[in-house]
């Protein structure tokens, strides 16, 4: 009898054993989680339209995607950008860290100051773009599209700097528009109005503190804000109930595509392929092919992929370009073959739209050098038209032009206008 | 100050070959060696009062032709005749020993005749395999990015030599390459006190049983050695090894190569992507169009370059290089020479093995795999006192040993671990040559540890990186760098830790030095 009952207990360990693991891996069973503004997601969210950002539940529209880009371009518009992908990257050595992992000067880089920049691999391949929040001398954050915690540690090695993964513990939020200083100011964030593009400061808020930059992801004036994951629902009512008059509206990712587009800025793994995710040997783009070339400093110290990048440069081993595009008529090409001459196939169009703002037409598109770079006369591209079950084929002129495709003062101008 | 075109840090027989052939195409070239003399663990060296022994390596076997011809050492006194081939000797505990004569065997003693003729067969096989791979594991591995006309050619004449073995003996070659030597063994032989000596021979200085997967390779490596022009055949140099690198030094200094001991460089000056001299220890700064490094590739990488001037990825692969050694080296100090039992005169001058079977070989490898040494350890012993009465007092002995499994990272740690393998490897001395327990005037047991401090190889590794398929050819000491050259232009590497590997063959050193001459360095 003793011993059955011994058997019984151990037996149970055992089954608690089990049991407690089996809690510990139940993250399968969330397939996307919500990101901490989730509940007020969920209220607004009448198109039920979500997909999947990096592992995170987000909106493609809440309610009307027309509306909601237009929520940008005339009123205030939120977007959670909390699934981003946040680094905290701290320590004596984070400075020189950052300069031999990415590829611009982050010594010029002053504390309080955003800068947008990309990382390579050895060969100079692109690894991923993102922005590197300078918070401190000695602490930086560092936002992108994809995860690269092994690639940030394996990098630490040698230098006295820590590299944590924040995305979970700071939520993110991007208010753009012309009305989004006014809902701020009016939220009673003294001082925003000194804030200059690509500027950030510290902001009281609930007991701590929420780190407010002017930047953002659609050439329009716009802040993205920071903050402790537990403050974030009320941060975002303090927004909300201040931007009420302001036409604050909470949007989702189309708009901001559209918009990002007009100001002429890439998505990695949209406009082309990052180097850890390109299964194909000619899918890897280094930072002159996809028009990040401006970020490479010569003169700095070393940084990962400087031998390659300047040996592909002088040997002439560029293959893309990234170009905009103007293109006749108003159908959008998305994803539209470019041609030379009507007939050579030489490049491919990422993203296209009928630009609201510009009255244009517009793509970005990669094609191979010397198109786009040196050959820019006599381009076209394809744009197949469904009309009632029948593609209708249009072979429309296509103009290489400057990006970005808008540009707005009141993105720039400081103190920005009150709307 | 004198200015050099060239800096070679490390001089290790390596780096002084390296030295010696800038040299003679013109070079100005200056070598810094942080010990006391050069030689890194190729050197003879007194141990006890009156006792002196080569250090690490005890026996030459792949000196490589080129090197001895492109130094001229054979008029610095380096002469090889085929009289001084020493015999490999199978040891037995009881009965006689097993003899492999003249250049890896080419007569077998001590064994059946059946065995011998089994044995004929599996020489001249492996000879004949080996001779394919020969020319893989002497020059620089093929550049897979750009490869030059020479080196197409290079590659269609090995091509060439695998048609030439006809299709059976081709297909034959293919099966094994990446095979156990415990497998193939099994295959062709019965005795297994010759099985147990090959198993050893493959297994030498690397982390892999017979039995392991690729062990065969260990044997390839060492038949592509030659000596006096014959492959696989071994000498113990007179003066122990330190008289070989003697003769490079001496060469090298006719060459007008400067060397400067006791020198330790602090770091590798890099200036935008260029390696542009060194600063030592005492703050000294040295500048040179080219560095040479013949010492650890990591240790170049991670400690003298230093992470923040060179990439990600490459730091990576350099931190990634397998380098814990498993083989200690023993030298005892007798007051009269052993008795090995059933071995005759001309057996106790040979390299004497105890390896007595495949399976005790596999055996003392397995604890190892957990971070344990062998309660059995297998051991190569040469006395070389016997040939070179200089090397001891009169009527004494030197004894000098690798003896295998002692893992680098030995779980209880190697101060606690030391005495206890001590004591093992006396306990299997004992068991073949009776009383050579009383006769030890003096026992200087060097662990992978002490190998690590004292000749500055990481890991006590004395390839600079695990010899295995998965670290060689192409992908030594990295993929994508197996060339001598390095992310760093000025920069180059020329230790064993490069292409081909580790042993007294001065291949990497040479190779390197023709790399920087054709690239114009």
């Amino acid at each position: 009898m003793a011993q059955a009952t011994r058997k019984k207990s151990v037996a149970k360990t055992a089954d608690a054993a089990v049991s407690a693991r089996i809690a510990a891996q139940s993250h399968f069973r969330t397939l996307r989680l919500g990101t901490p503004f989730q509940p007020r997601l969920d209220a607004l969210a009448k198109t039920q339209d979500w997909y999947n950002w990096a592992g995170y539940h987000a909106p493609h529209s809440l309610w009307d995607e027309e509306l909601e880009y237009f929520a940008i371009r005339s009123q205030a518009a939120l977007f959670d950008i909390s699934p981003m992908t946040k680094y905290r990257i701290e320590g004596p050595d984070a400075e020189a860290f950052l300069d031999r992992v990415t590829l611009r000067d982050v010594t010029k880089l002053r504390p309080g100051r955003v800068h947008y920049t990309a990382w390579c691999d050895d060969e100079g391949f692109v690894l991923d773009d993102g922005t590197l929040f300078r918070l401190s001398p000695t602490r930086f954050r560092l936002c992108s599209q994809e995860r690269h915690l092994p690639w940030l540690l394996d990098s630490a090695i040698g230098f006295d700097v820590i590299v944590e993964e924040e995305t979970e513990a700071v939520a993110g939020l991007a208010l753009q528009g012309p009305t989004s200083f006014a809902v701020l100011r009016d939220a009673g964030f003294a001082g925003v109005e000194k804030l200059r593009v690509f500027d950030l400061a510290y902001f009281p808020h609930d007991d701590t503190s929420v780190t407010i930059s002017r930047t953002g992801f659609t050439g329009d004036l716009g802040y993205e804000l920071f903050v402790p994951a537990d403050r974030a629902l009320s941060l975002w009512d303090r927004l909300m109930a201040a931007g009420e008059l302001r036409g604050i509206r909470a949007i989702g990712y189309t708009a901001l595509n559209r918009a990002r587009l007009e100001a002429g800025l890439i998505v990695a793994n949209a406009d082309f392929t990052t180097a850890e995710h390109a299964i194909r040997a000619d899918r890897l783009r280094r930072p002159d092919e996809i028009g990040l070339g401006f970020m490479i400093d010569p003169r700095k110290a070393h940084f990962n992929g400087r031998r390659a990048i300047l040996e592909a440069r002088a040997k002439r081993r560029l293959r893309h370009v990234l170009v905009g595009l103007e293109i006749e008529g108003n159908i959008p090409a998305e994803h539209a073959i470019v041609y030379h001459r009507k007939h050579q196939e030489v490049g491919l169009v990422s993203a296209a739209m009928w630009s609201p703002m510009a009255k244009r037409n517009i793509a970005i598109a990669s094609l191979a050098r010397p198109y786009g770079d040196t050959v820019v006369e006599d381009l076209w591209v394809e744009i197949y038209a469904m009309r009632e079950l029948q593609y209708q084929k249009l072979m429309k002129r296509a103009t290489v032009v400057a990006r970005p495709f808008i540009k707005l003062d009141r993105r720039t101008a400081t103190p920005p206008a009150d709307f | 100050m004198t200015s050099f075109d060239a800096i070679v840090i490390g001089g290790g027989h390596n780096g002084l070959v390296a030295a010696a052939t800038l040299a003679k195409a013109g070079r100005k070239v200056l070598v810094l060696e942080a010990g006391s003399e050069v030689g890194g663990a190729a050197r003879t060296e007194e141990f006890a009062s009156g006792f002196r022994v080569s250090s690490i390596a005890h026996l030459l076997n792949r000196l490589h032709p080129d090197v001895v011809k492109t130094l001229e050492l054979e008029t610095h006194g380096l002469q090889f005749a085929r009289a001084d081939f020493l015999p490999s000797v199978a040891l037995a505990m009881d009965g006689p020993a097993l003899m492999l004569h003249g250049a890896y065997g080419e007569v077998l003693t001590g064994a059946s005749s059946s065995e011998q003729s089994a044995w004929k067969d599996l020489r001249a096989q492996l000879l004949r395999y080996a001779g394919i791979l020969k020319p893989f594991l002497s020059r620089r591995p093929p550049d897979l990015a750009g490869m030059s006309l020479m080196e197409t050619a290079g590659l269609g004449q090995t091509a060439l030599a695998l048609k030439k073995l006809g299709k059976e003996d081709m297909r034959d070659f293919l099966r094994v390459l990446l095979m156990n030597v415990a497998d193939l063994l099994d295959e062709q032989l019965e005795d297994i006190r010759l099985k147990g000596l090959l198993a050893f021979d493959a297994t030498l200085g690397s982390h892999l049983g017979p039995r392991s997967p690729t062990s065969l390779l260990g044997l390839y490596y060492r038949l592509a050695g030659e000596t006096g022009g014959a492959a696989g055949a071994q000498v113990l140099p007179q003066g122990g090894m330190g008289a070989v690198v003697a003769a490079i030094r001496a060469a090298a200094e006719k060459a007008g190569v400067a060397i400067r001991t006791s020198v330790a460089v602090a770091r590798i000056t890099v200036e935008k992507g260029h390696a542009v001299g060194v600063a030592l220890d005492s703050g000294e700064e040295l500048r040179a169009r080219t560095v040479v490094s013949a010492i650890n590739p990591a240790t170049t990488f991670l400690d003298l370059v230093g992470p923040r001037e060179i990439d990600t990825g490459f730091v990576r692969k350099m931190k990634s290089i397998r380098m814990k050694g498993d083989a200690a080296k023993l030298h005892l100090a007798l007051d009269r020479p052993p008795q090995f039992t059933g071995a005759d005169a001309a057996a106790q001058k040979g390299r004497l093995v105890i390896a007595p079977s495949p399976d005790h070989v596999e055996r003392a490898f397995n604890p190892c795999k957990y971070g344990e040494f062998s309660p059995e350890p297998v051991l190569e012993i040469t006395l070389p006192s016997l040939a070179d009465p200089s090397l001891a007092p009169d009527g004494a002995c030197v004894l000098s040993a690798v003896v295998q499994y002692a893992p680098y990272a030995l779980k209880e740690g190697w101060v606690a671990g030391k005495p206890k393998f001590l004591e093992a490897i006396m306990a299997q001395l004992e068991a073949y040559a009776p009383g050579i327990g009383k006769s030890v005037v003096h026992a200087e047991l060097l662990t992978p540890a002490d190998i690590e401090m004292r000749y500055r190889m990481p890991g006590g590794h004395w390839h600079h990186g695990e010899l295995q398929a998965d670290q060689m050819l192409i992908s030594r000491p990295v993929s994508g760098w197996s060339g001598y050259d390095t992310p760093l232009e000025g920069l180059f590497l020329a230790g064993a830790g490069s292409h081909p590997g580790g042993g007294v063959s001065g291949a990497p050193g040479l190779n390197a030095a023709r790399r920087i001459i054709a690239m114009k360095g």
